[in-house]
């Protein structure tokens, strides 16, 4: 599962749904990889609008990144040459970083999700449906 | 021959055998992504729209289309046997193990658009005590709703068993807030006639690709298309073609051509 995907999943269980604690889950005893995939900086520009920064710092500290700008950066243009290096970074930060193996807390119920192989396992047992 | 929702749950009827042969078979591959270009078309995303939800993504033959076309990509399914195949052939969208019956795991705005390949009829089936469709159906709905930005779109091809399930369909998707209706493809053949359900989450900036469909009149099969709505759907197609031609000159697996002609479509709601 890529970095990106950690900024918008939440737990689906529905008496969670109205929960702020349901969202990011909690990431503990995670593996990673960096995995080289194509650059699409216009793809990033626009995907940061929707990004909830406080959300990546805070995923981003349970996997032992502590190094992050405390902003979210704003109005970035693909096409200005300046950015590039930006982009770059958040290429390889939410594209390229995925987690394989891991847990994910619900910080409302507890529940515990599980990453295996890359896939985390959202299927819930019958009396949380 | 019997539907295979009727044989055993998806993530049974889906094992590592089924799985296998459905994602080897090129009749299959053919048709899927046929239907996936066809679901594209009628989402008609402008060209900044990108992140998109694959509901029932199975090994991926529809989202690999939708990496094809640049677009980055989730793709959810219950079957653990389908999600295997599809990590072995790489893809390259996140793959999740869920069952859509039971909600879509996304904060609010998450997806631009969300499609579905021939599998949201799956949940108008009681497989065991505490599936209950209507209740599934609504959860599903109610959530996906949630999981779109505003003016996200979705577009979903399905096999209905009957009308009952077309309808309970539309109507939980109608409760759940959702606008638009249901497009139905070579509606006079019997094998090849398709159901696309096309909805929107409030107003889109972009509107769904609705040429030649009457959402409001009656049914009329065999009505004629007016020069205008002719020569939209030519451009449509000679883009599509284009763009094909392109993918596969760029040595890309690409459908083969085929005959999306605007006919026959039916309102519903
Ligand atoms: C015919 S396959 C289509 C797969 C893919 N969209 C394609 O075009 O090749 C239908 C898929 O729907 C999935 N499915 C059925 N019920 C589901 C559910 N409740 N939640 C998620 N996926 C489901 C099945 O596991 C199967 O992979
Ligand atoms: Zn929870």
């Amino acid at each position: 599962m890529k970095f990106l995907t950690t900024n918008f999943v939440r737990c689906p269980i529905s008496k969670c749904d109205n929960s702020l604690k349901a969202f990011p889950l909690q990431y503990k005893n995670c593996e990673l990889i960096q995995e080289e995939l194509e650059f699409n900086p216009e793809f990033l520009a626009n995907i940061l609008d929707r990004l909830n920064w406080e959300a990546i710092i805070a995923v981003a500290g349970d996997l032992g990144n502590d190094s992050l700008p405390p902003t979210k950066p704003e109005n970035v243009d693909p096409k200005d040459p300046e950015n590039e290096q930006l982009l770059k970074d958040l290429h390889t930060l939410l594209i390229e970083t995925q987690i394989t193996e891991g847990e994910m807390h619900c910080g409302e119920c507890g529940h515990i999700y599980y990453i295996k192989s890359s896939i985390p396992n959202f299927l819930l047992p019958p009396h949380l449906v | 021959m019997s539907r295979p929702e009727q044989l055993a749950p998806p993530e049974v009827f889906y094992n590592e055998d089924e799985s296998q042969k459905y994602t080897a078979s090129t009749r299959v591959q053919h048709i899927q992504a046929k239907m996936t270009f066809r679901a594209l078309e009628l989402l008609n995303l402008s060209p900044t729209e990108h992140f998109i939800l694959d509901i029932g993504c199975g090994s991926g033959l529809s989202g690999e289309i939708l990496t094809e076309e640049g677009y980055q990509w989730v793709g959810m399914d219950i079957s653990p046997s389908m999600l295997a195949v599809a990590l072995n052939r790489e893809v390259e969208g996140d793959l999740f193990l869920s069952d859509m019956g039971t909600g879509i795991p996304f904060r609010p705005g998450t997806f631009d658009a969300a499609i579905s390949i021939s599998a949201i009829q799956w949940l108008c089936n009681a497989d065991t005590a505490n599936n209950d469709p209507k209740t599934r159906l609504k959860r599903f709905f109610n959530t996906l709703y949630g999981s779109l930005k505003r003016g996200g779109k979705f577009v979903a091809q399905f096999y209905p068993a009957n009308d009952e399930q077309l309808t309970s369909i539309t109507s939980a998707a109608k409760v759940a807030g959702f606008g638009g209706g249901v497009v139905i493809d070579d509606q006079d053949s019997k094998k090849n006639k398709k159901y696309y359900l096309v909805l929107t989450a409030g107003q889109a900036e972009n509107q769904v690709n609705l040429n030649g469909v009457d959402m409001k009149g009656t049914e009329r099969p065999g009505k004629k298309l007016t020069r205008k709505q002719k020569k939209d759907e030519e451009t449509k197609k000679t883009y599509i073609m284009r763009k094909k031609e392109l993918n596969r000159r760029r040595g890309k697996h690409v459908a083969n051509d085929s005959k999306f002609t605007g006919r026959t479509r039916r309102p519903k709601f």
